[in-house]
């Protein structure tokens, strides 16, 4: 662990990346305190405004503040980023554990569901699911998870492939713990580096799904403020607004670096135990 | 090498069989019957008409095996039914239309990436931490996080309005049938610029990134010491040596980033009035035509098949270890 934070400290740009994600998680916690105005209180004196004192992000078609509706808008983003990357992570760490632990055909049957879901192009099934239900921020936390299992079923797969024929395992199955016992205490903790490394990057991949949803239209609904929602407004008045499509994209564009600095930041930090293992389960063959 | 692509071809069987289970599956997602869904979006009257239209294509009051069967059946015949929409034309002819617009794009996008990530990637490798691969990294963060949407938007805000240089919706201009061979041409491929800039920026990012990695690792290896060693010249042992190595990886990768490109046009095209796949769909989810959106569906995912059994294909060709090897590996 110690090695871990050194390692981490020295790399400038995952620290200030993680930085950003402490600060952005604030901002949403605080977007009640913080927020200048109503984000959903229209203004018709006040339409599609520059950004001014006032408004220091402009306002909207109906006269609202930009950057209370963003800061509002960053508790969705945030919500289903975590909320999605659980259901994901949930689903992928116990399909992989039951696929790597079990093998043979329970693991062939897994895997092959793996590349059978890979095969179908994300948003083509996220529109195709989200056509035959009622769109709301739930429907989206759980068809964007339900969709995104497969890269975390592969990796735990793959730790629990080499874990299982290590030394710990194989002393505590001779000693007659029971399989969920030898899987839960003794393989699952050492296969979750990466799979933390793997739900990190998943957050910000969730976000940019989420608020492509909400740009199309089908994502979170209005009068919801969502960073993809707002751009979607906004692309009807590019013409004359441009500070309605530039805040919230930069936001995005913002948050997912963000967390992608530190999601890298802490594969490189973990890397050398991780090379290390893998050798090491390299050369038992 | 044959029997290598015969083999790929029998192990994707199955796997066609699995997308007409997956889409099948989608139809029943929906709480209680799927067509009560219908009811919330659409007006009383075509909803009515919609639910009897769901309950004959589907059979929706047979058991659930008799209907999967039958509709598996039609899927077989190229039989999608017909659209919901207002013109009632057959599926099948509407996304025949838009098949070859969605194709073309993605094949133009592919070509583009392949061709600057591959040289952008040696150039970092090469020389790693100089200003050239730092910069590279930026724009590789950056891409990787930049919404394509957003991109759009800025592009069309630029290029369309403010400088008024290029169009920013469809493929052709209004007065099309009135210009001169040569002004087509050059209206059609100026229609496309800001919509395969845009495509190819974020796929850009990943692959000279990857191409980057990957001849990372190839040039610290063996075979390239003593390809110096026995005197080539650096552009040899780099351009040819190193090069072809470091590209095997890729074309799995290639294969693996299919279905996020081909599903990246959703967004592309709905954002430039591009009449293709994704426009369809998009269209489809909001008039909730199930039947083209279920062909669509269909489609784009033996689309993704098929072209992933071409890059497994084409990885065979250019790696003997893989179709020769076979079995006794791993």
């Amino acid at each position: 662990m110690k090695h871990f934070w050194q390692a981490f400290a020295k790399n400038r740009l995952a620290v200030a990346g993680g930085a950003v994600v402490l600060v952005l998680v604030l901002l949403a916690l605080l977007a009640p305190v913080l927020a200048p105005a109503d984000p959903h209180r229209p203004d018709v004196h006040n339409m599609l405004g520059a950004p001014s004192a006032k408004h220091p992000l402009g306002t909207d078609q109906l006269g609202r503040d930009v950057l209370s509706r963003m800061l509002y808008g960053s508790r969705v983003s945030l919500a289903v980023g975590f909320v999605s990357v659980g259901i994901a992570a949930a689903i992928g760490i116990v399909l992989g554990a039951v696929a790597g632990y079990r093998g043979g055909l329970v693991d062939a049957t897994i895997m092959r569901l793996v590349d059978l879901m890979l095969v179908f192009p994300r948003f083509f099934l996220l529109l195709a699911v989200l056509a035959f239900l009622r769109p709301s921020i739930w429907t989206i936390m759980a068809v964007i998870g339900l969709t995104g299992w497969m890269g975390v079923t592969r990796l735990v797969r793959g730790e629990f492939l080499a874990l299982k024929e290590r030394e710990f395992v194989l002393w505590s199955q001779a000693v007659g713990a029971a399989g969920f016992r030898v899987v839960w205490r003794h393989i699952l903790p050492n296969a979750m580096a990466p799979v933390l490394v793997a739900m990190t990057l998943g957050v910000p991949a969730a976000i940019l799904t989420e608020s492509g949803l909400s740009f199309l239209g089908l994502g979170v609904q209005p009068p919801f403020a969502t960073w993809g929602n707002i751009l979607n407004e906004g692309k009807d008045a590019i013409e004359i607004a441009w500070w309605l499509s530039f805040y919230p994209g930069l936001a995005i564009l913002i948050t997912v670096l963000s967390y992608n600095l530190l999601g890298e930041g802490i594969r490189d930090a973990l890397d050398p135990r991780l090379r290390q293992s893998r050798r090491l389960a390299a050369s038992r063959g | 090498m044959l029997w290598y692509a015969l083999r790929r071809l029998v192990l994707a069987l199955p796997l066609l069989v699995g997308i007409t289970f997956i889409s099948f599956a989608v139809i029943h997602l929906a709480p209680g019957e799927p067509v009560d869904v219908t009811g919330g979006t659409m007006n009383t009257k075509s909803s009515a008409q919609a639910r009897q239209l769901l309950r004959e294509m589907y059979g929706l009051d047979q058991p659930i095996a008799v209907q999967y069967w039958n509709w598996l059946g039609r899927i077989a015949r190229l039989d999608f039914g017909r659209s919901f929409a207002p013109d009632g034309r057959p599926v099948l002819h509407k996304i025949g239309e838009r098949l070859p617009v969605t194709l073309m794009l993605n094949i133009v996008e592919l070509l583009i990436i392949v061709a600057l990530a591959i040289p952008i990637g040696m150039a970092s490798a090469t020389r790693q931490y100089s200003v050239f691969d730092k910069v590279t990294t930026v724009f590789v963060f950056v891409g990787f996080a930049t919404p394509d949407f957003w991109l759009a938007l800025l592009l069309m805000i630029l290029f369309g309005v403010e400088l008024g240089w290029l169009p920013i919706s469809g493929l052709r201009s209004l007065n099309w049938e009135y210009m001169s061979g040569w002004r087509q041409h050059w209206d059609f491929v100026s229609h496309l610029v800001l919509p395969i800039l845009v495509a190819t920026f974020g796929g850009l990012a990943g692959f000279s990134r990857y191409m980057r990695q990957s001849m990372l690792e190839v040039i610290r290896q063996d075979y390239i010491q003593s390809a110096r060693a026995k005197g080539l010249s650096e552009r040899v042992v780099i351009g040819k040596h190193a090069l072809r190595n470091a590209m095997l990886p890729l074309v799995t990768i290639l294969g693996l980033s299919l279905p996020g490109l081909i599903g990246g046009s959703v967004i592309v095209e709905s954002i430039f009035a591009i009449p293709g796949m994704g426009q369809l769909m998009v269209q489809a989810v909001f008039e909730r035509d199930y039947p083209v959106i279920m062909g669509n569906l269909v489609v784009v995912a033996v689309l993704t098949l098929v072209a992933n059994l071409l890059a497994d294909v084409a990885y065979g060709l250019v790696d003997p270890r893989i179709r020769l090897g076979g079995r006794g590996r791993r």
